[in-house]
């Protein structure tokens, strides 16, 4: 990675699409990406056609109310007789939605402050102490306070999560920045006379790659996670839309009695999100041995 | 010292400044009148009117944020709309559950979470790291309130031999029927801190077994035991209580979901029934709250990284 950015020439098409997939097949060759990918994969196909198969997950059957698992469903029935199975499947695409674009614009967002605060130092003393300044609210009330004002839906909600991530982006991003601002290329680069944006894209910008790519599966885990926090606090994605956490959420009145209704949607975020971990820390030990000595 | 100490305490003041910003802009800044979004669906126009008296929101939103901040360094965090009562009040109240609770569940942690860290980090690579290592993995994965459920179906519907839920203060209930209702939320909140300080406490451990002197001190014939308390542990101490003090944002946004699992009257339930009741002035002045613990923790540890660690000199 960094060798091909010690380069002053310019990578063409070919190359960089040669550097990816060889790459994907370093981080493929670890058991941790291969088996939490695998089991990604194997989640995100009953996310996207499993609710082709189910029942309706919003249908009421009220004769068929707090039914334990194997009788009436797979999973049993909540207290309005829907049938939690088909629900957890259809929960599964608001976790892994929420899961991807958090992590997509959080990344984006925290590269873009990031490069500017590491490389323009007028801009760093500014953007630093606001993300000082986020980092010190709990992410969590953060979000929760975000929905109460602007009203819960999947937006907001998203946008609620995100937030808080950005400064760990912008961190990260902006130590490598300063690192790689020493590098004989870029001095080269701005000797030569070259633009400032155009020193962060074409030098800057590919360093920071491999890290963020190991930072956005961690945001993505986290972010499901809050998600599902919110819902079951009830300051979550709305009802209408049924997400692992307001499942959970509504599961809490009837626990002592219906306990399945609180574990199976729990499980299976725990196991996607474990699974996205695992994912992280291969990928962090493959692409990224700078941090992963750090963090061994 | 002196000089680093006195600029130190001093850089919190613009943090704490910016944070106070954000608050009062989230509600500004926030799509609609802020009046009618805290008084509901339901209000009339005088109910708005009344707020946004209340509130002073006609004035310029300079004069506001002045008048604001003049008010809280006077340690005055408003008043909440529905009770009517100071915000200041209202966390004085509810303060007692949330800071035990945060108490008992800082010192189990790190109980538990520096001797296991150590112990895989000395025996690095053995089943005992493994295990320790795929604990922190997973107690990432697993979101607090199940784990709290978990540990509800286990020790009290089955074993029942703990509470439900509940909270006896050990100041006028006793020190035994409080233990007695702490563990669980303890527990359940631990989980994630356990996992955090452990692995911090083995890659600090790990890299610091490396070094030079602990090979010194293996030479002269230094039991393995005082090599790692002494020398190992003591001088891993640095990252492993800078990781405490970033976790203690884990732990205030775990309360939240803890004592709402439990249903322990602290400041965690506090937010939610403001959130629900769209008590603006509680809710900003518990994350004002919330955020100036987490700012005030860090300054001390940051402070006492020379007590830990004679070498860093400022």
């Amino acid at each position: 990675m960094s060798d091909q950015a010690t380069l002053p020439t310019e990578p063409t098409a070919a190359a960089e699409a040669a550097k990816d997939i060889s790459l994907a097949r370093i981080a493929l060759r670890n058991r941790g990406v291969f088996w939490g990918g695998a089991i990604l994969i194997l989640i995100a196909l009953f996310a996207v056609f499993g609710p082709f198969f189910t029942l309706d997950p919003m249908e009421l059957n009220p004769t068929n109310r707090l039914k334990p698992p194997g009788g009436a469903g797979t999973f049993g029935t909540d207290m309005l007789g829907r049938d939690v199975y088909s629900r957890v499947v259809s929960g599964a695409r608001v976790s892994l939605i929420v899961g991807l674009v958090v992590a997509v614009v959080a990344v984006a967002v925290g590269l873009f402050l990031g490069l500017i605060a590491g490389y323009i130092r007028l801009a760093d003393a500014l953007i630093m102490r606001l993300m000082d300044g986020l980092m010190s609210i709990p992410a969590i009330l953060l979000a929760i306070a975000l929905i109460a004002l602007s009203g819960a839906t999947l937006g907001t909600v998203v946008l609620a999560i995100v937030i808080p991530e950005i400064p760990r982006v912008v961190r990260l991003v902006r130590s490598v920045v300063l690192t790689v601002r020493e590098e004989p290329y870029v001095e080269a680069a701005i000797s030569a006379g070259t633009r400032v944006p155009t020193i962060l894209v074409r030098h800057v910008l590919p360093n920071t790659i491999a890290p963020l790519i190991v930072q956005a599966t961690y945001i993505c885990g986290s972010a499901m996670l809050t998600e599902s926090i919110l819902g079951f606090l009830g300051a979550g994605i709305p009802p209408e839309i049924p997400s692992w956490g307001n499942i959970m959420s509504e599961g809490r009145t009837f626990f002592q009695l219906t306990p399945w209704i609180i574990f199976f949607p729990g499980i299976c975020l725990a196991v996607t999100v474990l699974a996205v971990n695992v994912v992280g820390d291969g990928l962090r030990d493959t692409l990224d041995p700078r941090i992963a000595r750090n963090m061994r | 010292m002196t000089r680093y100490i006195t600029m130190r305490v001093l850089s919190t003041i613009p943090v704490m400044i910016l944070v106070a910003l954000f608050v009062f802009l989230m509600l500004r800044l926030a799509p609609g009148d802020p009046a009618s979004v805290i008084a509901g669906d339901y209000a009339t126009a005088e109910d708005v009117e009344r707020i946004r008296e209340q509130l002073g929101l006609s004035d310029p939103i300079v004069v506001q944020f002045v008048r604001w901040v003049g008010s809280l360094a006077q340690g005055n965090l408003g008043v909440s709309i529905f009770s009517g009562k100071p915000v200041t009040e209202l966390i004085g109240q509810r303060l007692e559950p949330t800071l035990l609770l945060a108490l008992t569940t800082i010192t189990f942690a790190v109980a538990v979470a520096v001797p296991l860290g150590t112990l895989a980090a000395f025996r690095s690579g053995s089943l005992i790291d493994r295990f320790v290592m795929l604990f922190s993995v997973s107690g990432f994965s697993i979101p607090a309130f199940v784990m709290g459920y978990i540990l509800i179906y286990v020790f009290a519907m089955q074993l029942q031999i703990l509470p439900v839920q509940g909270y006896k203060s050990p100041f006028t209930e006793g020190i035994g029927p409080f233990f007695y209702h702490i563990t669980l939320p303890s527990l359940t909140l631990s989980v994630i801190f356990i996992a955090l300080i452990a692995r911090m406490t083995r890659a600090s451990v790990i890299e610091v077994l490396e070094e030079d002197y602990i090979r010194t001190a293996r030479a002269k014939g230094q039991s393995e035991f005082k090599i790692l308390m002494r020398h190992g542990l003591r001088n891993a101490a640095v990252p492993v209580v800078t990781v405490i003090g970033i976790g203690i944002a884990l732990l205030l946004g775990g309360v939240v979901v803890t004592e709402s699992v439990f249903n322990i009257p602290g400041l965690g339930r506090l937010v939610l029934d403001a959130v629900l009741a769209r008590d603006y002035p509680i809710i900003q002045g518990l994350i004002l709250f919330f955020s100036f613990i987490y700012i005030f923790i860090n300054l001390l540890i940051d402070l006492s990284y020379t007590l830990l660690d004679p070498r860093i000199r400022y």
